[in-house]
C-alpha cells in the first residue's frame, strides 16, 4: 500500500553535492536500511523523504502520489529521531498522542491507540511521566511509540539506537525488528552500524559518497559485493584483497598460486572473506604478525606478499606469532574486482 | 609557609567578598532605614541603624502632588515597553536561531551598535522628530524610546533561549502533522515561555530605570524616574529616600528572579 520511489534524486549545499541521481524503489512493508559512513548523505536522503529537506533534482513518490512538494505533516510519514525528540513539557501519554491530537481525533481513540502502543513498547508503566524522569532506553521507546501511534504509512528512522549502550541497542534492535515486521508499515532505517543493518534490514543500500553502491539483500551484500567499497566497508573483519595477474583462459596468480577466475584477460583484484579460508596444504603462504584468540574463533592477522591479509580460524588451531600459514581460499567464496573501475567481475 | 600563604589568602579571599557585598547592600539598607522611618527622624541626627517602621516617610510620598500620576506613568511606559521588546525581539531571536541569512552576523552587530549611541546625543533630534509627529510628551512615545533600548537585550535572550530549544523537537512536531506556525504554538512556546517571560521582566527594569530619556521627552506626562529628578533640588530628604526605594525594590526583586536568564544571555551555563 506504500510502495516509496526515489525517482533521480540529487542534493546540492552549494558546491558540495551531498546526493548523485539517487533511483530507489522501496517494496510496500519492506524494512530497507541505509547504511553507510557518516557523510555519505544517507540522513540526507531520509530528511528528503521526510521533508525536512527539499531535494535540489528528482522526485519522490510514497503510495503512488508525488510527495516532495508537500510539507512533512501530509506525507503520510512518521520519523524517529536520533535524539529522540521527546517533548519535555509533555508526558509520555501527551507525546505518544501529540500527533494524534493534532488529527483531532476523540480522546478515547487517543487513548486507545496511546494504550496499545506504549503496551507494544512496554512503557505502559509510564504513560503520567515526563522526558526528564526517563531513561535514554525509555525516552527512545516513547519516540517510536509515538511514530507507531501515527500508524503512518511509512516510518523514518534516523539512528534510532545509536544514543543507546550496547547491551540496550542489542535489545531493542530485536524488539523494534519484532514490533515494526508485525505493524505493516514501510521503514526506512539509516545507521552507520553494519551489525543493526544486516540483523534488521528485508534489503540494504549501501552509500557511499552521495551515491548508492548497492542496494540488495543483507546476505547478497555479504557475500557478493558490487563494488570493491562494499568488500572493504561490510563484515568485520572486511574482505582481504591481493592482486591478481592473468595467465589467459580464465585463470589468474595470485601470489605464486593460480586460481580459476572470470573470463576477463587483464589485472584484477582477488578478495575473500577472512572466514572463507582454511589451513591447508596447498594455498596462499601467510606469516602470522598477530594472534588474536577471540573464544569463538582465532582472527589471525598476517601478510601475504607483503599485504595486510586477515583469517578467521578455528578457535582450537594453535598459532603464534611468525609462524607461517598455508591458506586455502574455498573457490566458490572466491569475488573479482576490477582496479580501474572498482566494479565487481564475474 | 604554605598554610600560611593559604590562610591569608583565604583571608583576601573573605575580606574581597564582605566588601563587595557592603558596596552593593549598604546603601541599600539605608534607604531602607531612612524610607521605614518618620520624616522627622529622617532628618535629624544621629541616625539610627534600625529602622522604625513608620510609614510616615512613605505616606507623604503618596501624597505628593503628582507623584502617584509620575508612578502611574512609569508602569504605563515599562508595561508598555515590555510587550512592544518581546513582540519585536522575540521573533528577531527566533530568525537569528533558526535561519541562516546573509548578513546575519552583521545584523547581530547592529543589534549591539544600538547601545553604542549614548542616548544624550539622540534625545535632541529625537525631541524634534517627536514635536514634529506629536508624539513627545506622550506615554507611548517614551515606551518606543525605550523599547529601542531594550530590544538588544530581548533579541539576545530570545536568541539564547531558542537556540537551547532543539530543532529536532520542531521537526517531530512537523513529522506529527504540525505547521510551523503550530509547532512553535505547541512545542516552542511552552519550552520558552519562562525565558520570554524573564526577558520582558528585563526590557520592564530597563524602561523603569530610564531617567534619562524620560527627562528630555516628557514634560507633563513625567515617569517617576524624572519626576524624582526634577524636584530633586527642592524636594525634602524623606521624599528622596522613598522615591528612591520605589524604585529600587520593585528592580531589585525582579532582577533577582530572573538572574538565571540573564546569565544564559551571557553565555554562562544555565543554572
Amino acid at each position: 500500500m506504500a510502495v516509496i520511489e526515489i525517482k533521480n534524486v540529487a542534493k546540492r549545499f552549494g558546491e558540495y553535492q551531498a546526493l548523485h541521481d539517487i533511483n530507489l524503489t522501496i517494496a510496500d512493508q519492506e524494512f530497507m536500511v541505509l547504511l553507510g559512513a557518516s557523510g555519505c548523505g544517507k540522513s540526507t536522503l531520509l530528511r528528503i523523504i521526510a521533508g525536512l529537506e527539499t531535494a535540489t533534482e528528482g522526485e519522490v513518490w510514497i503510495g503512488g502520489k508525488r510527495i516532495d512538494h508537500l510539507p512533512p505533516k501530509d506525507r503520510g510519514i512518521a520519523m524517529v529521531f536520533q535524539n529522540y525528540a521527546v517533548f519535555p513539557h509533555l508526558t509520555v501519554f501527551e507525546n505518544i498522542g501529540f500527533g494524534l491530537r493534532m488529527q483531532k481525533l476523540p480522546n478515547d481513540e487517543v487513548t486507545r491507540r496511546v494504550e496499545r502502543t506504549a503496551g507494544l513498547m512496554h512503557i505502559d508503566q509510564l504513560l503520567k511521566r515526563y522526558s526528564g524522569e526517563l531513561s535514554g532506553g525509555q525516552r527512545q521507546r516513547v519516540a517510536v511509540a509515538r511514530a507507531l501511534a501515527m500508524e503512518p504509512d511509512v516510518i523514518l528512522m534516523d539512528e534510532p539506537l545509536s544514543n543507546l549502550d550496547a547491551l540496550l541497542r542489542m535489545e531493542m534492535r530485536a524488539e523494534l525488528k519484532g514490533v515494526l515486521a508485525e505493524s505493516n508499515t514501510t521503514a526506512i532505517y539509516v545507521t552507520h552500524d553494519q551489525v543493526e543493518a544486516m540483523s534488521m534490514a528485508d534489503r540494504i543500500s549501501v552509500m557511499h559518497e552521495g551515491r548508492i553502491v548497492q542496494a540488495a539483500s543483507p546476505i547478497d551484500v555479504y557475500r557478493d559485493p558490487a563494488e570493491r567499497f562494499v568488500a572493504g566497508f561490510i563484515g568485520n573483519p572486511p574482505m582481504n584483497f591481493l592482486d591478481a595477474t592473468p595467465q589467459g583462459a580464465g585463470q589468474f596468480l595470485v601470489a605464486g598460486q593460480s586460481f580459476a577466475g572470470p573470463s576477463a584477460n587483464k589485472p584484477l583484484e582477488f578478495a575473500i572473506r577472512p572466514e572463507d579460508m582454511t589451513l591447508s596444504e596447498t594455498g596462499l603462504t601467510a606469516t602470522a604478525k598477530v594472534v588474536e584468540p577471540l573464544g569463538a574463533h582465532l582472527l589471525v592477522t598476517c601478510e601475504v606478499e607483503g599485504k595486510l591479509f586477515r583469517a578467521v580460524l578455528d578457535s582450537d588451531l594453535r598459532v603464534s606469532m611468525g609462524d607461517t600459514l598455508t591458506l586455502a581460499p574455498m573457490q566458490d567464496r572466491i569475488r573479482w574486482f576490477d582496479p580501474d573501475t572498482q566494479i565487481a567481475v564475474k | 609557609m604554605n598554610a600560611q600563604t593559604q590562610s591569608s589568602g583565604r583571608f583576601l579571599y573573605t575580606a574581597s567578598v564582605i566588601l563587595l557585598c557592603a558596596w552593593v547592600i549598604v546603601p541599600l539598607y539605608f534607604l531602607l532605614i531612612n524610607t521605614l522611618s518618620s520624616p522627622d527622624t529622617v532628618n535629624s541626627f544621629p541616625k539610627s541603624f534600625v529602622p522604625e517602621f513608620d510609614l510616615g516617610s512613605l505616606q507623604f510620598f503618596a501624597g505628593f502632588a503628582g507623584m502617584l500620576t509620575a508612578l502611574k506613568n512609569s508602569i504605563l511606559v515599562a508595561g508598555m515597553t515590555m510587550i512592544m521588546s518581546i513582540l519585536i525581539g522575540a521573533p528577531a531571536g527566533y530568525a537569528l536561531s533558526r535561519f541562516d541569512f546573509p548578513g546575519k552576523g552583521l545584523f547581530r552587530l547592529l543589534i549591539l551598535l544600538t547601545r553604542a549611541f549614548p542616548l544624550p546625543l539622540l534625545a535632541l533630534p529625537l525631541a524634534v522628530m517627536f514635536i514634529r509627529t506629536g508624539l513627545d510628551d506622550t506615554v507611548f512615545g517614551l515606551a518606543l524610546v525605550h523599547t529601542t533600548l531594550a530590544i538588544p537585550f530581548s533579541v539576545l535572550i530570545t536568541f539564547s533561549l531558542f537556540s537551547g530549544i532543539p530543532l529536532e523537537l520542531e521537526e517531530a512536531a512537523w513529522t506529527l502533522g504540525c505547521t510551523r506556525l503550530t509547532a512553535f504554538t505547541k512545542v516552542v512556546l511552552p519550552l520558552i515561555l519562562p525565558g520570554i517571560t524573564a526577558s520582558a521582566i528585563f526590557a520592564f527594569v530597563i524602561s523603569w530605570n530610564e531617567v534619562f530619556a524620560a527627562a528630555v521627552l516628557t514634560i507633563e506626562n513625567r515617569t517617576l524616574t524624572a519626576f524624582l529628578l526634577q524636584n530633586l533640588d527642592t524636594s525634602p530628604l524623606h521624599l528622596k529616600f522613598a522615591g528612591g526605594f520605589i524604585l529600587v525594590v520593585p528592580a531589585l526583586i525582579f532582577i533577582f528572579a530572573v538572574r538565571k536568564y540573564l546569565f544564559a544571555m551571557w553565555g554562562i551555563a544555565n543554572r
